[in-house]
């Protein structure tokens, strides 16, 4: 049972970080219609943003993290700005590829900028562990968890109480009759990036800080952040709630495939197929259930 | 509740010489002029496609959701032209629109939909009183606050259309077929509300099939055909008039109302993906 705890810990950090990704995935998709591959490049260069202001700046940590959020709303906005906002009334397939193509750019962005970094951002916690009797969990994945439930939180009471949640919400429904109440959609859209750029830079600074399995900094976050796209589809697309439930199903169910692979997998399953079970996972929920959990369950013209 | 404008010299809504193209291409107004003065409730007629939501579309700035655009005319609300503002900045003015079809927000309670149109305002006391106004004026609202609007039936769908567009204290009220698809009993409602709110000094442009409810409650109407406004007069005078009632008052509705129903369902267009 010490194993279990341990890998449901390190499986809920991870979880809660593909969370606060797929939140970015969501708020965007419910504004605009696009599922943004974007979002993993912000957390690629969200990650190295935060490596950036501690290691070369010297600030702590969390001063960096708040500078790396502020850094990921501008850089969302100033993307959308840029990039998305040209691309108004262009078929989809079009702006997905624009998307994608804003992902592949940051790869190369990255390593030019920061040629031979650390091998993670440190942090306070370095590798100490919380012990509860046998079972031994790092602090960094419990600040993961804490993080991702506050700003979560308060993602939450802002999009259920507030008037700019409503308007959020109203404008997913439908931008015109959005604008005839004189919300600004646009200003919508760019709030939506906003925030889509803030969870993606909390998500990358965690996972460059080795919350959950180790993963370290590096341009391979970006690989690990499109697995939020799976706790997207199984959520359901368009919902908030849904991204949590899915991020967390997926990164716990990550864990513990890895963590009991041998014990259980056959024989002919090579070690590291823990890491394709959300894209499996993915798949599976499109083929029964399109619209995920909690997903809206809109009529499929086919 | 409502506001009455300081200046009467000049009409609430003033259009002239309206032209609307879609597309570049696509003319479908053709020098349209139209007053809507404080207080008043006018009557724009006209058969489908004859151009009576793309009026209330150049009003509200709403064209370019459509990629469309006025090629020529003037567009004054209380003697100041609004014509090229975006639609928020117009309903700051005071000017409210009831789209074609409801549009209300499926997704959200009742009182989120109201609370949204009020967006623009920012005095909290005004916006407490014009809500138990509201409230007043459609008790069935009132009853339904934490539902989900999009389980409403039809005629509270319209209801809270209508009471979403009072929310922004409007001085100027577009309504574009309030009563479609809806039982006599509930057109009549409407028609009673409609009258009770330009009592209160708000101008009203009331776009309807329905010519002889339309024109019951219309001090005065317009014909709109083609694009072009071919009658005016009182609605009394319009009521009484036999060509009038031969084109407007005698069809049925029935092939119509399912061509709306289709309508509908565009409803999620978006702009931006
Ligand atoms: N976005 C658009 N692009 C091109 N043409 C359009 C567009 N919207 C409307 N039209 C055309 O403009 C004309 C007027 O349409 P409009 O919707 O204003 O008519 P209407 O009087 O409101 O009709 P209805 O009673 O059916 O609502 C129609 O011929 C219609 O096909
Ligand atoms: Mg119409």
């Amino acid at each position: 049972m010490t194993k279990f705890f341990q890998l449901l810990a390190s499986g809920l950090a991870l979880g809660a970080i593909y969370a606060l990704v797929c939140l970015g995935f969501v708020v965007i998709y419910r504004a605009t219609g696009v599922i943004n591959f974007a979002q993993a490049g912000l957390v690629v260069l969200g990650a190295f943003m935060v490596y950036n202001a501690t290691f070369t700046w010297g600030l702590s940590f969390w001063l960096a993290l708040l500078v790396g959020m502020l850094f990921g709303a501008a850089l969302g906005i100033i993307i959308e700005r840029l990039v998305l906002r040209q691309m108004v009334r262009q078929p989809l397939h079009a702006i997905l590829l624009v998307t994608v193509g804003v992902l592949l750019l940051v790869e190369p962005i990255v390593t030019t900028i920061w040629r031979s970094p650390q091998p993670s951002i440190d942090t306070p916690f370095e590798l100490d562990k919380l012990e509860i009797g046998d079972v031994r969990i790092l602090q960094i994945s419990i600040a993961a968890i804490v993080i991702a439930a506050i700003v979560l939180a308060a993602f939450f009471l802002f999009f259920r109480y507030t008037k700019y949640g409503v308007a959020m919400r109203a404008t997913a429904v439908d931008q015109e009759a959005a604008l005839m109440q004189g919300i600004n959609v646009n200003g919508i859209i760019a709030l939506s990036w906003a925030i889509a750029g803030v969870v993606a830079v909390l998500g990358g600074a965690m996972l460059g800080a080795n919350a959950g399995p180790k993963t370290g900094l590096g341009v391979g976050i970006g690989i690990i952040a499109l697995k939020a796209l799976p706790a997207m589809v199984l959520g359901g697309l368009d919902s908030p709630g849904g991204a949590v439930v899915g991020g967390l199903v997926i990164g716990v169910a990550e864990v513990l495939a890895g963590g009991y692979y041998a014990e259980f997998a056959p024989a002919w399953l090579k070690p590291g197929f823990h890491q394709v079970l959300p894209w499996i996972v993915m798949l599976v929920v499109l083929l029964v259930r399109p619209y995920g959990l909690f997903g809206t369950k809109k009529v499929q013209r086919l | 509740m409502l506001r009455v404008g300081e200046d009467s010299a000049a009409p609430l809504l003033a259009v002239r010489n309206l032209e609307v193209v879609y597309g570049g291409a696509i003319t479908v107004l053709r020098g349209v002029s139209l007053d809507v003065s404080r207080g008043a409730v006018v009557a724009l007629l006209g058969a489908n496609g004859a151009g009576k939501t793309t009026l209330l579309r150049a009003v509200s700035g709403l064209l370019s959701v459509h990629a469309g655009r006025v090629e020529r005319g003037t567009i004054e609300l209380d003697g100041e032209s609004i014509l090229g503002e975006p639609t928020p900045d117009i309903v700051r003015r005071g000017l409210a629109q009831v789209m074609e079809g409801r549009r209300i927000f499926a997704e959200l309670s009742v009182d989120e939909n109201l609370r949204a149109g009020a967006f623009t305002r920012r005095d909290s006391d005004g916006i407490r009183d014009t809500h138990a106004h509201v409230l007043e004026m459609f008790p069935v609202l009132a009853k339904r606050l934490r539902d989900v609007a999009g389980y409403l039936s039809g005629g509270e769908q319209q209801m809270l259309a209508m009471g979403r567009a009072l929310m922004a204290n409007p001085r100027l009220l577009l309504l574009d077929e309030p009563s479609l698809g809806l039982a006599p009993l509930i057109q009549q409602q409407i028609r009673g509300i409609v009258a009770a709110i330009a009592a209160e000094g708000v101008g009203v442009l009331l776009v309807e099939q329905n010519a002889m409810l339309a024109l019951s409650v219309a001090s005065w109407g317009y014909v709109l055909e083609g694009g072009q406004v071919v009658r005016e007069g009182a609605g009394q005078e319009l009521l009484d008039d036999e060509e009038i009632r031969a084109a407007y008052l005698g069809t049925g509705e029935h092939g119509r109302r399912s061509f709306k129903d289709l309508k509908t369902y565009r409803r999620r267009r978006r702009w931006s993906g």
